[in-house]
């Protein structure tokens, strides 16, 4: 057997002193449920596991002045029941909610499947969209990241050695804003995402456009945020020719992987469909508020 | 090999045991507690046989370390009947035929008692979303899900 060993700080400093120590050896646990199939298979690097689930700061979910502020380990079922942010980010909220069975629910978190590295993670684009940042702890203190700087191919982060994420922000929603989140996958639930599309967009007093910002996932080495696709929809009622620029800029900006879940050609033009459907939605949300 | 002292409750009961890092609860329930109920099907958190809670949410034990458990409370197919009187969806699993070589069958009704602590009133479609995290090769899942929809009939005083 190997000698692995396990930590269970009780606070954001606790477990910095413990990464920083570990010299990139330890691996953070969250929900556990990409790291312990990783660790199964015998595919988990590492000699240590730090579980972070015991820091209060990464299970709570604030209220703020200007926002919400949700821990990176709070799961997809506590996400879920949480009404107001349900009601302001109904897109990111689909993304998590989307990964998994009840029982992935239970445990899967925000945190965990931006810091898997996955580029067909579910709830990422919805948090790029939302023009979420997270909050980085680390040896040199703490810092604050867009979330589309965090993965940089496929296992990869940004994050450096003794570096987790703490927490996630999500602004308050601007009048007249809308999001969602849609997947593709050849069944309706329990799978991974063949193409993933987030659109999250505000309309000022006329319904024209002001602001969007357009997420795609399983198309390239990593979640992309498409600012052509958004520039399509921005300055517009958001009506079908806009729309079909923004389904060409979405695939445009594709450079998936060819397998046996979906071609290059395949991803490539369903990047283009399911974004304008995402929009559509959002747009949709946008006028209901 | 670390070994780590985890205290938790299980089923009301305090218990104890000894594990690695590297055990999940699916393997201290096992071959630590001799709690055999929760099955390992795909050890991937696919299968859902080894379904249990903790403190009250439905997991996969096959994807919770057993260090993990501290201070937990964890409820298994072992603490579902109440001594020799089965539980009403377990009743409704005999009564439709719900099962036939059984390995699943467990983790379905930790996962059906959970469905309806949360939802005593789900619609069908409610139901199979639920479980879809359970997966049953014998069945085709009719039976399962009609055995859950009655048992919770029964369980609201219908």
């Amino acid at each position: 057997m190997s000698d692995l060993q396990f930590s269970s700080p009780k606070s954001v400093k606790e477990a910095v002193k413990i990464l920083s120590a570990s010299k990139g050896k330890a691996r953070v646990l969250a929900g556990g449920t990409d790291l312990l199939v990783q660790l199964r298979a015998g595919r988990m690097s590492g000699s240590m596991i730090v579980d972070i689930k015991n820091i209060p700061e990464l299970r709570s979910i604030k209220k703020e002045k200007n926002g919400f502020t949700i821990g990176a380990a709070v799961s997809g079922a506590e996400l879920g029941a949480h009404k107001a942010i349900n009601k302001a980010w109904p897109g990111v909220v689909e993304g998590l909610e989307l990964i998994g069975s009840t029982q992935i629910q239970g445990r899967a978190s925000l945190g965990g499947n931006l810091c898997n590295g996955s580029p067909a993670a579910d709830s990422v684009p919805g948090l790029i969209a939302a023009g979420a940042t997270c909050k980085i702890a680390g040896p040199k203190g703490l810092r604050t990241s867009k979330v589309e700087d965090i993965v940089l191919g496929p296992g990869k982060t940004s994050l450096k050695t003794g570096e987790f994420v703490v927490s996630f922000f999500l602004p308050t929603r601007p009048k007249r804003s809308g999001d969602a989140y849609l997947r593709f996958i050849p069944r309706t639930e329990m799978d991974i995402a063949v193409v993933g599309a987030s659109v999250s967009l505000t309309l000022d007093k006329v319904g024209v456009c002001s602001e969007a910002r357009v997420s795609l996932g399983a198309v390239a080495p990593k979640p992309l945020l498409v600012a052509k696709a958004a520039s399509a929809i921005i300055g517009t009622k958001v009506d079908d020719e806009a729309l079909t620029e923004l389904s060409l800029a979405a695939s445009a900006a594709c450079d998936p992987i060819d397998d046996k879940r979906g071609t290059v050609e395949y991803r490539t033009k369903v990047a283009g469909v399911l974004a304008r459907r995402a929009a559509t939605i959002a747009l949709e949300r946008a006028r209901g508020n | 090999m670390a070994k780590y002292h985890v205290k938790t409750t299980i089923n009301g009961d305090p218990a104890e045991f000894l594990c690695g890092t590297e055990q999940t609860v699916l393997d201290c329930l096992r071959d630590e507690l001799g709690l055999t109920g929760s099955k390992e099907g795909c050890s991937s958190g696919d299968c859902g046989a080894c379904s249990i809670t903790l403190d009250g949410r439905l997991v996969c034990a096959c994807l919770v370390l057993g260090v993990e458990t501290e201070g937990k409370d964890i409820e298994t197919i072992e603490g579902i009947a109440d001594g020799d009187d089965l539980h009403p969806i377990q009743k409704h699993f005999l009564q439709e035929a719900a099962l036939q070589c059984g390995i699943c069958t467990p983790g379905f009704i930790v996962a059906a008692k959970a469905l309806l602590a949360e939802n005593p009133n789900p619609t069908e479609t409610e139901t199979r979303y639920w479980l879809a995290g359970n997966l049953c090769r014998c069945t085709g899942y009719d039976k399962i899900v009609t055995a859950v929809m009655n048992a919770a009939a029964e369980m609201r005083g219908e």
